[in-house]
Parts: C-alpha cells; sequence; structure tokens
C-alpha cells in the first residue's frame, strides 16, 4: 500500500475518496463513478504536480526516505540480467546491507554494488536499514577488485542512512573499512558509475560513490550529515532540521550546480514511488550513455580522469 | 533513523581560555588536577609531567620539537574559495571563520611544514584543533594535497598529525569530497615510492578518520586520544548501551589491530625518524644528534613564532 507523506495531506483525501467510490462500485455494478472518480484522480494529480513542483530541500528529504521508494535490489533487479549475488568479506561475515555481484547491464558484464534498506520490517532488520559494517565496505572492496581483474565496469546503487554506527562496528574498523573502500573506487581502471537513488548518506555514501560518474535520482540527497545531525550540532536544535536540510545544499539540484553530480535523472510527478518501473528504466539509460563515454578508453586515462574529477573539488573559483 | 553525526565537543575549551591568559602561568590538568607552571608544561610538550596526561597542542610548538633542532620551513598553502554554500545556520560560517582565523592568526586548520627528522628530509603536516575543531574542508583538503604535492617534489617522507571533530559541515557536501581528495593526497605519495605516517591525536573522528588518517603505512597514535568513525554519544544513543571503559581510545584500537604503535609525544620525534630512516633504507643514526628539546622551545613559547623558523607564506 501506497503511504502518504506530510505534506501529501490532501492529495491521499483525494485519492482515497476515488478508491471508496471504487470498492463500491464494486459491491453495486449499476453505479457509474466513472467522471467522478477521473475528476478525483485529476484534482490528485493536479495538486501533486504543484506540490513536487516547489518541494523543499526538507521533503526531498522525506521523498528520498520514503519506504515505497524503489531500493537498491528492485533497481538491480529490473537493470541487470543474470545478476548473481556474490556474498561474504572473507575476513569475518557477510553484511546484508550491501548487495553485490555479477550481471549484465543491457548484455554487458558489469560488477554491481548497492547498499539496500529492505522492503519490510523483517528485511529491514536483516539489512540493517542498508547502514553497512566494515565488511559490507570489505566486500565491495574484494568485488571492485574482481571487477578490475576482468575488466568490467563497476555499477554502484547508493542508498543508505550513512554507514552503521556501532559497537562491533567501530571495534572491526568502520573507518578503516570506508577510507580503503574509496581508495580502492579511486584505483580502478574500469569505469565506476555511481547512482545516488535515495540517500547518500555521507561518509558511508563516498565509499561506493568516489565514481567516474555520479548520477542522481532527482528526489535524492547526498549530504556530509543528515539535516537532523546537523541541526542539532549547529543549531543545537533537532527541530531545525527544515533549515538544515536548506543551508546543507543537499539536493540533486544543488549537486549538479556544484559539480559533485554529473546528471540529474528525472522522477515522476509524485516521486520514483509512484512509477518505479519508469524510473528505473530512466536511470538504466542515464547509466547506458555515462558508460558508453568510456567505450574503449584506456584504463590508465579512466582512472586518471576520475582522479582529476576529486581533484577540482576545492580548486572552486576565488570570488 | 539519524544519521551519523560525527562530532566530538572539544575538551580544549579550558585550554584554549588559559592559552589566551598569559597572567594565568598554572595550569591545572584535566586528568589528575595537578597545577603545572605553564613553562613547565611547554617544555614537555604539554604532557602532564604528573600523569602523562597528553593537551592539545598548537602545530608550532609540536614542529618545534618535531624537526632536527626546531628547524623547519613552513610551506606556503594554495588560497581557497571561502563559503561555497553561503551557508548560515545560528551563526554566518563567514564569521565563524573570521573568529577562528582571529584565535588562532591562521587562515585554516592545518600548517605545513618541511625539515628534517633524525636527518631525513621530511614534509609534516598538522591540524590545529583549535581551528574551527580541525574540521575538514576545501581548504584542509588542498593542505594535505599540498604536503603531498611538496613531498613528492622533494623526494621526502610525509607525516600527517590528526586533530579533527570530522567534516567541515558549513561546506556541506564539499567537505564530503575532501576525503577522497585527502585519499588521492596519499596515494600520490605512495605512488612516488614514498613513506606516509599517520599520526592520530586526540581527538580524530569522523570523515578524517575514516580517509587519509586510517591510510598510513604506519599508523600511530598518542595516548590515550579518541579514534573513531561514529562518535561515543551517536553509538551510546543507537544501541542503547553504555560503551566500556577505554572504548575507541587509542590503546583500544591497537588491541584491535587498528595501529601500529602508542607513542608518548615526548619520544615522538625519535620514533618517527627511527621508522623513517629505515623505510628510507638508510643507516641508523650513529651521531649523537644535538637536543632537540634544547633552547629553541623557550623562544617559541614565548613568541608563537619559532625564530629558527624561515617562513615563506605570502
Ligand atoms: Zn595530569
Amino acid at each position: 500500500m501506497l503511504q502518504y507523506l506530510d505534506f501529501e495531506k490532501s492529495v491521499a483525501e483525494l485519492e482515497g475518496k476515488a478508491e471508496e467510490l471504487r470498492v463500491l462500485a464494486k459491491d453495486d455494478p449499476d453505479m457509474d463513478i466513472g467522471a467522478e472518480v477521473s475528476q478525483l484522480e485529476e484534482k490528485a494529480q493536479k495538486q501533486l504536480s504543484e506540490l513536487y513542483g516547489k518541494l523543499t530541500p526538507w521533503r526531498r528529504c522525506q521523498v528520498a526516505r520514503h519506504p515505497n521508494r524503489p531500493h537498491a535490489l528492485q533497481v538491480i533487479e529490473s537493470l541487470i540480467e543474470d545478476f548473481t549475488p556474490l556474498a561474504g568479506d572473507r575476513g569475518f561475515a557477510e553484511d546484508e546491507a550491501v548487495v553485490g555481484g555479477l550481471g549484465r547491464f543491457r548484455e554487458r558484464p558489469v560488477v554491481v554494488l548497492g547498499q539496500e534498506k529492505g522492503a519490510d520490517t523483517n528485511e529491514r532488520l536483516r539489512r540493517n536499514f542498508g547502514m553497512a559494517r566494515p565488511e559490507g565496505y570489505r566486500k565491495a572492496i574484494r568485488l571492485m577488485e574482481l571487477a578490475d581483474r576482468f575488466n568490467l565496469p563497476v555499477l554502484t546503487f547508493v542508498d543508505t542512512p550513512g554507514a552503521y554506527p556501532g559497537k562491533g562496528a567501530e571495534e572491526r574498523g568502520q573507518a578503516e573499512a570506508i577510507a580503503r573502500s574509496t581508495e580502492k573506487c579511486l584505483e580502478l581502471k574500469v569505469p565506476v558509475i555511481a547512482s545516488i537513488i535515495g540517500e547518500g548518506g555521507s561518509g558511508g555514501a563516498i565509499a561506493l560513490a568516489t565514481a567516474n560518474r555520479v548520477l542522481m535520482l532527482e528526489n535524492s540527497v547526498y549530504s556530509v550529515i543528515s539535516p537532523e545531525g546537523c541541526a542539532s550540532i549547529l543549531w543545537k536544535n533537532a527541530d531545525k532540521a527544515q533549515d538544515a536540510a536548506a543551508a546543507l545544499r543537499l539536493t540533486a539540484q544543488d549537486l549538479l550546480s556544484l559539480n559533485v553530480v554529473d546528471a540529474v535523472v528525472a522522477e515522476p510527478v509524485g516521486g520514483a514511488h509512484r512509477d518505479k518501473g519508469q524510473t528505473i528504466q530512466s536511470l538504466g539509460d542515464a547509466i547506458e550513455k555515462a558508460l558508453a563515454g568510456y567505450d574503449g578508453m584506456d584504463g590508465g586515462k579512466i582512472r586518471l580522469e576520475r582522479r582529476e574529477k576529486f581533484l577540482a573539488m576545492g580548486r572552486q573559483k576565488l570570488d | 533513523m539519524n544519521w551519523i553525526t560525527n562530532y566530538v565537543r572539544p575538551k580544549l575549551g579550558t585550554l584554549l581560555n588559559r592559552r589566551e591568559t598569559p597572567d594565568n602561568l598554572w595550569v591545572k590538568c584535566d586528568e589528575c588536577s595537578q597545577m603545572v607552571f605553564h613553562r613547565e608544561l611547554a617544555e614537555a610538550q604539554h604532557v602532564c609531567p604528573y600523569c602523562s596526561h597528553h593537551m592539545g597542542i598548537i602545530p608550532e610548538e609540536r614542529f618545534g620539537r618535531l624537526f632536527d633542532k626546531g628547524e623547519f620551513e613552513t610551506i606556503a598553502q594554495p588560497e581557497t574559495a571561502t563559503d561555497p554554500l553561503q551557508f548560515r545556520d545560528e551563526k554566518k560560517y563567514t564569521d565563524r571563520l573570521k573568529d577562528a582565523r582571529k584565535k588562532t592568526s591562521r587562515d585554516d586548520a592545518v600548517l605545513i611544514g618541511k625539515g628534517k627528522i633524525s636527518g631525513v628530509m621530511t614534509v609534516a603536516a598538522a591540524s590545529d584543533f583549535n581551528f574551527m575543531a580541525g574540521s575538514m574542508g576545501m581548504a584542509v583538503g588542498n593542505a594535505f594535497l599540498k604536503a603531498a604535492e611538496t613531498a613528492v617534489e622533494a623526494k621526502a617522507p610525509l607525516i600527517i598529525f590528526s586533530a579533527a571533530g570530522g567534516a567541515r559541515m558549513q561546506e556541506g557536501i564539499l567537505s564530503l569530497m575532501q576525503m577522497p581528495r585527502t585519499t588521492i593526497a596519499v596515494q600520490m605519495v605512495r605512488e612516488a615510492g614514498l613513506p606516509y605516517i599517520s599520526v592520530f591525536t586526540h581527538p580524530t573522528t569522523g570523515g578524517v578518520t575514516a580517509s587519509y588518517a586510517m591510510l598510513g603505512d604506519v599508523q600511530i597514535s598518542e595516548p590515550d586520544a579518541l579514534i573513531c568513525f561514529a562518535g561515543p554519544r551517536v553509538i551510546e544513543q543507537t544501541i542503547r548501551e553504555k560503551l566500556p571503559e577505554g572504548f575507541q581510545r587509542a590503546e583500544y584500537l591497537l588491541e584491535h589491530g587498528m595501529l601500529d604503535m602508542v607513542v608518548d609525544r615526548r619520544k615522538m620525534a625519535g620514533e618517527i625518524g627511527k621508522v623513517l630512516r629505515m623505510l628510507m633504507r638508510l643507516p641508523a643514526e650513529t651521531a649523537a644528534l644535538p637536543d632537540p628539546n634544547g633552547e629553541t622551545l623557550s623562544g617559541i613559547v614565548e613568541d608563537k613564532s619559532p625564530a629558527s623558523a624561515k617562513s615563506d607564506k605570502t
């Protein structure tokens, strides 16, 4: 069932009424509801496009975290054929917050990596809400090495509130694992295409997003800290998350203007969760276009290009 | 579900106040509460002579005792755009920067020095925790890249002393991007076949720990330094249990395999020099060096600008 966000209340009411009518009509086949239903739905559509035409940064955070939003596995299942999950870091554990493996993206074999939040309560727990432990990053490193050895492009799908802040995670070197994963991204002689599909949460995200091309779904967010965290530190008041969301410039549009992401992939009116298939196909097209730019490019050049891209992020023009 | 908030409230506030008050000649140790005469404390490199508690130390003083005879050249840093996001919370970022610059007399958090350690020409960079908690923004990223480039040019090893509350939130995503950038700095030194020693000091947290700091060929920490990705408070809130004594402290990380050694600040220069000479395949140092803890120090403490340190900063 579709869940509504607080600012979608008016839409929820209209769509709820339309649904009620449909249920009533089911019991009474003589009832003619067609005109009324389509009127309600038209009205709901109009409200949606008004709301989504001017989403505030905070509302984008809400959409990015929407429980019905397409998650990494869904994206992988739609875009990747012959997906063959590979498991484990070979040192300690299999971390199910990070999914990865081999597969075919529009025929070409690739290595895919994604952070999976989970679709229902049980799965969310199993996947730790997409918050990886060191083993998740170490598995990612292992699979990136595999990609490099067999000359396969790497596609990553980033969607995490952040790396897991847990006792064991710290003891087993969360910081080191993230550092090594970022470092591995920078070493690869194959193209890395990262897609931010929901939340790009800080160090937990950069470890899989240090890519040649970074794509971002229109209502995704990518930030050094969550608005809530930022508000509680700088405003000393977690209720100021809306202000922090605006100040952090974490929307896809902001990041495009800061040259941190390379392309923004449009979502349907009302957000990706209202038409997952269309969203995922648009993302696939953007990935294909990004990958094509590296066809025939020398591995050393691919690596150098990635390095130069990140080196530039601090050499912005002086005012 | 909250994201990770990588931030540690500095315990250094008190230390700062007494630094700013020249009349306050006695410093109370936070650990053992003993009163220490300021000159004695400076001579001990801000390590409590009673309980060996390592207090904050500014980069100039650290370098004064790290490099042979306290001699080093300050390496100029590239100019960096300020306030890329026009960030403001309760206060404008530009005002916070202004305050930090006034307080520390430096443009941003990092000082780069070049000089000899145990006779080995070396480039060192150190963060000043007093400058916005040593947090990593574009200027800090540029500083470490400059330090790495200087090391590669001089065929010299690189040493970075970290002290940071994490990323510079006021620079938003651009502060996060300094994680890959500083990683590239490490790669440049490595590709040149030169050693990179990472030294953790209290505290080193967040995106700083999770990038260049954890990528050392050799990783050393000062005693009892807090080293973490997520801060202890965040973890306690997440797992809703109390953390064990000494959790995320240097000795704990040593025990868990994340560090090579924990070294007292007063022995740091010697230990680094010994390691560097071996990594650079140089013979052991035979001739007794002049005592680096000699006369230069009091000069540094009095006027905060080592007379022996040349500066090419423009
Ligand atoms: Zn003491």
